[in-house]
């Protein structure tokens, strides 16, 4: 730990040093059991929400999480923020295992570290004047210094994501704002605090379509002008394949394939992400791809497949997928070591 | 004839303030049996509205003008008492997030009987087995019918209430925003259901959605809407690759296509307010192409092609600023798409 420790700090300045590491990270949950079950000492069951996840963030980069409902993509990020605290595995901010921090010791880091909501509708308190919003961080905090001080940085932080002049929207309410215009309030309130990781869940979806390329602009201008790490959680591909670098398909608790995003998505290996990718509606009429539509829907969390995991919906299963779990592993057809899959037959 | 025709739909809404929103102003077009039109536009815009008046479906409160014509007749004619016999029998509606507003004390079954016995289409015995059968027809076993809706997961339900919506055998389904809360694998069954429907069926099909690409695989003409007007109308082909009005080309231009690498935009502004008057073209304050006469006079909704309509002064210009043949809808002058744009007062 503490080479990780010191290797962090002294490679602060590269950009390639992993900002946030993830590994072997699993949340299970147990099943409640009724008394007859207890009585007849069935075994306790859980939920493999999240059942041995790795992945890295760097400063400056975007990683995308995608997966469909109830894969552990909103799952994972919890943890990672300590909002949740994980049966197994690491996860290492800034060479810092948050895993097993206590949450008064989670607190200071816990600045560093933001996260965006999906819905500004409920995301933002209707009682607080925008300025409120953007101030308590810093309050919660004790930064901030003065009270003048604290709304100079409201006024700056309001400025960064686009809303000016910002003396215009200090003293609003969200409920006369746009859906944009409260995530940007939303994302203000967040960088007041200098974080270095972002953590955006579907931080788009709620918003209308014209004003999403907005929001994600912003956050794509964070990252690369403050060098901040950003992870992206959305079942959204299109949008992940513009703004992210890099990207990692999530099923029933597990990474199955992730890669620099253009290469997984002009050359993806696992048969969950080339059906996921074939759904996707293409904005051009006339390219129209037969989409490869899996049937039923993802299986129980708590009595998972033999095997693979993807095996029970997927077109290509062989016996053999039965017996082994694929590990991530370097693609065979993968133009580089950096693009993993998890499956037998890639 | 045309299965449907809406001529000049208009309808208003009383506000607390004594004062009226003007929510769909002037809406027209024709669907033809079997076919499958996307009624498009950011929130707002008026497109739940004009389906919802279609369904006739508002309190007495709100005013509705204009003709619906199905089968020759017009059913706001003669108001609820005329609307009664074909709702449902020949109009069905998927409301938004139907899939939630199931009932969830009443089994599945019981839920798709019950629109067939109110229309006196079947009852009994009949009707149950009919419920059964549409089950099957939306892909969940007959048996499904004896379930509860919390049994059900979220694609399963929406499958369920298209179900309902079909009981009475409706020619025209109108479905709002069906696949929306639903994850993609699950909205691509969706769509490949309701394209099946009305392929096997002839069911025409409206599909209210703010999400164009879904629109552009699964409709063949598309009505573009603005500030409770339809603003173009036409194939979705020619709405992507000879779009006639900049809102159209700047709506496509916000949508991220997975293999291509064009920045995506966002629109500047808001829709303008539809309790006011408003002069000159309602997207003028947005565009990237208004011209002094923009902010003085309305755009009429024109013909310019076969089947291809919209409402623009640039149509007018004799070289079109909106419509280069065979390029991308990207065309127009590069917006940024980092300032705060998404600015409303």
């Amino acid at each position: 730990m503490n080479v990780v420790d010191s290797l962090a700090t002294s490679l602060r300045a590269d950009v390639s040093a992993p900002l946030l590491e993830v590994e072997q990270l699993k949340m299970h949950y147990p099943v409640a059991r009724g008394m007859t079950e207890r009585l007849a000492r069935r075994p306790q069951r859980f939920v493999h929400a999240v059942d041995g996840v790795s992945f890295s963030v760097a400063p400056g980069e975007m990683l995308a999480l995608v997966g469909e409902s109830g894969c552990g993509k909103t799952t994972t990020a919890q943890a990672v923020l300590r909002m949740l605290k994980p049966t197994a595995g690491a996860v290492r901010f800034e060479g810092t295992d948050l895993s097993t921090l206590s949450q008064r010791k989670m607190r200071p880091l816990r600045r560093r570290l933001q996260m965006i909501y999906q819905d500004p509708y409920e995301s933002l308190d209707p009682r607080f004047r925008v300025r409120q919003t953007i101030e308590e961080p810093m309050l919660i905090h004790g930064i901030g210094g003065s009270a003048k001080d604290r709304r100079q940085k409201a006024i700056e932080a309001l400025e960064r994501v686009g809303l000016t002049p910002a003396e215009l929207y200090l003293d609003r309410y969200p409920h006369g704002m746009s859906g944009g215009q409260r995530q940007r309030v939303a994302i203000a309130a967040s960088l007041v605090l200098d974080p270095v990781l972002l953590i955006a869940d579907e931080p788009v979806s709620m918003l209308d379509v014209s004003v999403r390329a907005g929001v994600l602009s912003l956050l794509d201008g964070l990252r690369r002008q403050r060098d901040m790490g950003i992870l992206m959680i959305t079942h959204d591909l299109a949008t992940a394949s513009h703004f992210a670098d890099r990207i990692a398909v999530m099923y029933l608790g597990r990474i199955v394939e992730t890669g620099p995003i253009k290469e997984v998505i002009r050359n993806p290996q696992h048969p969950y992400t080339k059906a996921l990718l074939s759904v996707v509606p293409q904005r051009d009429p006339r390219k129209m791809v037969k989409p490869l539509i899996l049937t039923g829907e993802i299986p129980s969390p708590i009595d998972l497949p033999t095997g693979c995991r993807f095996r029970t919906r997927c077109p290509m299963a062989e016996e053999r997928c039965g017996q082994i779990d694929p590990e991530l592993r370097t693609a065979v057809a993968a133009k580089g070591d950096d693009h993993a899959v998890a499956c037998l037959l890639a | 004839m045309s299965l449907l025709e809406v001529r000049d739909l208009h309808v208003w809404f009383e506000l607390p303030n004594g004062t009226e929103l003007h929510a769909v102003q002037g809406v027209s077009f024709d669907l033809d049996h079997g076919e499958r039109l996307g009624l498009v536009g950011e929130s707002g815009c008026g497109k739940t509205t004009t389906i919802l008046a279609l369904m006739g479906l508002f309190p007495p409160s709100v005013s509705v003008a204009g003709e619906v014509i199905v089968n020759g007749e017009n059913i706001l004619g003669k108001g609820e008492s005329l609307i009664r016999d074909y709702r449902w029998k020949e109009l069905a509606m998927v409301f938004q997030g139907a899939m939630n507003a199931l009932n969830p004390l009443m089994t599945v079954g019981r839920q798709i009987v019950e629109p067939m016995e109110l229309h006196g289409i079947a009852s009994g015995a009949a009707a149950r087995k009919r419920a059964g059968e549409l089950l099957e027809m939306v892909g969940i076993a007959a048996s499904g019918a004896d379930r509860y809706p919390h049994e059900f997961s979220g694609g399963m339900r929406q499958r369920a209430s298209i179900a309902m919506g079909l009981a009475c055998q409706p020619k025209i389904l109108l479905a709002d925003e069906p696949t929306t809360a639903l994850d993609v694998m699950v909205q691509a069954q969706i769509l490949e259901l309701l394209v099946g429907l009305s392929n096997e069926l002839g069911l025409a099909l409206i599909l209210v959605t703010h999400d164009l690409p879904v629109v552009a695989q699964v409709c063949e003409r598309a009505a573009v809407m603005y500030a409770g007007k339809i603003i173009e109308n036409g194939t979705t082909e020619d709405l992507y690759h000879r779009p006639r009005h900049p809102y159209t080309r700047l709506l496509f231009a916000t949508t991220p296509d997975l293999y291509d690498d064009d920045d995506v935009i966002s629109i500047p502004g808001v829709p303008p307010r539809l309790d006011r008057q408003i002069v000159g073209c309602p997207f003028q304050p947005r565009c990237d192409s208004a011209f002094e006469r923009c902010s003085s006079e309305q755009p009429a909704l024109k013909s310019l092609d076969v089947g291809h309509s919209a409402a623009c002064h640039l149509n007018d210009v004799p070289v079109s600023v909106t419509a280069k043949p065979e390029s991308s809808p990207r065309n127009g002058q590069a917006l940024d798409a980092v300032d705060g744009s998404d600015d409303g007062s």
